[in-house]
């Protein structure tokens, strides 16, 4: 990665470092999810207990030894050892995830469905998010000593926040005391407002802690100095100079966002009823139902490698000093 | 490969440096204190809560299990200062005696962390190019299980439990840890006075024992003091999925956990948990914000 690797196409040789590029982060992709597999593959083999049993649903079902022989067989787990990981490995690398232990649907399909509702959460808290962030750190750098100091605490506050306090507390003002919004969340518009706000304020604080930084030192650097005196305006020192500064965090943080949006989705979902992804994988962990642990941990780790080269590329993209790095 | 690229993560942001409004080592005026009121309050905070998990008998006025149906859901008042829950046992006593459990989970899952961070960090940083690239790669499989998943995939395999929660929230703290200790490593690695000790004939194991380790243990311990604030929040969310400490015990993820049924009749019981969670976490971000522009001056 020493070369500047988005001046793409204009030589061969610039065009082949983004080429070596492209495949390092393929294959270090590849291997982060072959590496997942494996680990909970045999992670589950070393710790006692049978998976038929988790099949069969859970110890308390008393289930008969030929049923948990049937299901042992059922779900090939009576092969040898190697033969099973690699027949896990050639299924996963053909894209069957297997079925799932508590749903007895292949994981796929489940996946297919819990996707879009997680991915609307998620998508939108994020937006409310980077918003927020941004206009407290705006508003703060303006406002001097006092106004940077208040900001500072709110954030420390906000991103203290548990998300499961913070949904409990805007359940009871919102939906209990005022009954302005819905408890339980629908894909409707009110239904959002509170999971989207549970989300996004903590999310915000972390966001919001970095960008004001950032923000105050691109507006005492030389850079801001020299726009100040060809004479422009305190705005347009902003708006032109600064900003693009205080989005950096905000990027190079999205593979960290990714991992809090993901972990409040697990309970965010539980407490508004809502359906997705993070719901599903909570009540999978509780079954022990693997091959839906395994997909959903194979998707959102294939999820995080994607996030991470883009935010690789958008890093490069906002600021041209990192491409020689 | 994506080594040499710096990656925030959770714990930097927060200690970022921060220098600007700092008054000057020894003013107590008005406008000083002010700016140290934050810092204040977190010590005082944290220092309540560490006595409270010693000596829970002395701050608590009920015994945190004692079962007493007349009162059940007695909101906030004289009697019962924070209320009581579906039993009628004090949510101030409750969140007293939970300081220990949550406290205790909080930090062994630090060290727990921490430790391996340690570890791991000081291979990679000090074990030569190869070690450093396999240390990397099992950094890069930890960090795309981001959050939560980690010490879900973890659970999953292990079963729920106290232990496992542990375990759990230290697996998912280590791998930014060892990537900062990592940094911290390489860079005392290159340092003048570790140059001074090679040219000297000083052997490998002395110079990481005698002046690598110890110059990296100051970043460590404010490490360790944002960490816990973290640790807590992360153990307390297992519980509060029903997938930690069971219901009875007074630990503040398993009351918020137990309030959640009874959310539209007795908001206390939620409400002041989570309170005693969220002032521990901002405290322990406030310090250690303290203790790094304290190094740092």
């Amino acid at each position: 990665m020493s070369q500047p690797i988005l001046a793409g196409g204009r030589s061969p040789r610039v065009a082949g470092a983004a080429a070596r590029w492209a495949l390092g982060k393929i294959g270090g992709g590849l291997f982060v999810l072959w590496a997942v597999a494996t680990a909970i593959f045999f992670g589950i083999r070393m710790i006692p207990g049978d998976p038929a049993e988790a099949i069969m649903g859970g110890p308390g079902s008393q289930a008969s030894a030929e049923a948990l022989a049937q299901a042992r067989a059922d779900y090939g787990l009576d092969a040898p050892l190697y033969v099973q990981y690699f027949s896990q490995l050639w299924r996963l690398a053909t894209g069957d995830l297997g079925t799932s232990y508590s749903l007895k649907t292949p994981v796929s399909e489940v996946l297919g469905e819990l996707v879009p509702p997680t991915l609307v959460l998620a998508v939108l808290a994020l937006l409310v998010a980077w918003a927020l962030a941004l206009v407290v750190a705006v508003l703060s750098t303006r406002s001097g000593a006092l106004g940077s100091a208040l900001a500072s605490g709110l954030e420390i506050v906000s991103a203290a926040v548990p998300h499961f306090w913070l949904a409990s507390v805007l359940i009871m003002l919102f939906a209990t005391a005022l009954g302005w919004l819905p408890p339980v969340s629908t894909n409707a518009p009110a239904g959002l407002v509170l999971p989207v706000a549970t989300l996004a304020l903590p999310l915000a604080g972390f966001l919001g802690q970095v960008m004001r930084d950032t923000l105050e030192a691109a507006h005492r650097s030389p850079f801001a100095l020299s726009a100040r005196a060809r004479g422009e305006s305190e705005t347009g020192v902003l708006l032109r100079h600064s900003l693009r500064h205080a989005a950096l965090p905000g990027i190079a943080l999205s593979g960290w966002a990714f991992g809090s949006l993901l972990s409040g989705a697990v309970v965010v979902e539980s407490i508004f009823a809502r359906p997705g992804l993070g719901r599903s994988l909570l009540s999978a962990v509780t079954a022990r139902d693997i091959p839906m642990v395994t997909g959903v941990a194979l998707l959102s780790a294939a999820a995080y490698v994607v996030i991470m080269a883009f935010s690789d590329i958008a890093e490069r993209l906002a600021d041209p000093r990192m491409a020689g790095s | 490969m994506s080594n040499k690229r710096p990656v925030l993560s959770p714990g930097e942001p927060v200690l970022a440096q921060r220098t600007a409004n700092r008054p000057a080592p020894g003013t107590w005026g008005p406008k000083a204190l002010a700016v140290r009121l934050p810092l204040l309050l977190s010590a005082a905070a944290l220092a309540f809560f560490v006595l409270a998990a010693l000596v829970p008998n002395a701050l608590a006025p009920f015994d945190p299990l004692a079962i007493n149906p007349a009162a059940a859901f007695s909101p906030p008042g004289s009697a019962h200062l924070l209320g009581t829950d579906e039993s009628g046992r004090d949510i101030y006593s409750r969140i007293i005696h939970g300081s220990r459990p949550s406290l205790l989970i909080g930090a062994a899952a630090t060290a727990i962390g921490l430790g391996l961070a340690l570890l791991l960090g000081t291979i990679a940083g000090f074990g030569g190019k190869w070690l450093d690239f396999g240390v990397g790669r099992i950094l890069e499989v930890l960090f795309a299980l981001p959050g939560l998943l980690l010490a879900l995939v973890f659970i999953a395999l292990a079963g729920p439990g106290v232990g496992t929660t542990v375990v759990a929230v230290g697996l998912t703290t280590a791998p930014g840890y060892a990537r900062m200790i990592r940094a911290q490593i390489i860079a005392l690695r290159t340092s003048p006075m570790v140059e001074a000790a090679t040219v000297l004939g000083r052997s490998r194991t002395r110079i990481l024992a005698t002046h690598i380790l110890p110059n990296a243990l100051a970043p460590i311990a404010v490490l360790g003091t944002l960490g816990l604030g973290q640790a807590v929040v992360w153990a307390a969310s297992l519980s509060f999925l029903g997938l930690g400490a069971p219901p009875p015990a007074p630990e503040w993820g398993a009351m918020l956990s137990a309030g959640r049924t009874y959310l539209a009749l007795a908001w206390w019981m939620t409400f002041f948990p989570g309170l005693a969670i969220v002032l521990v976490a901002a405290a322990s971000t406030v310090l250690s914000r303290a203790l790094k522009t304290a190094g740092a001056r």
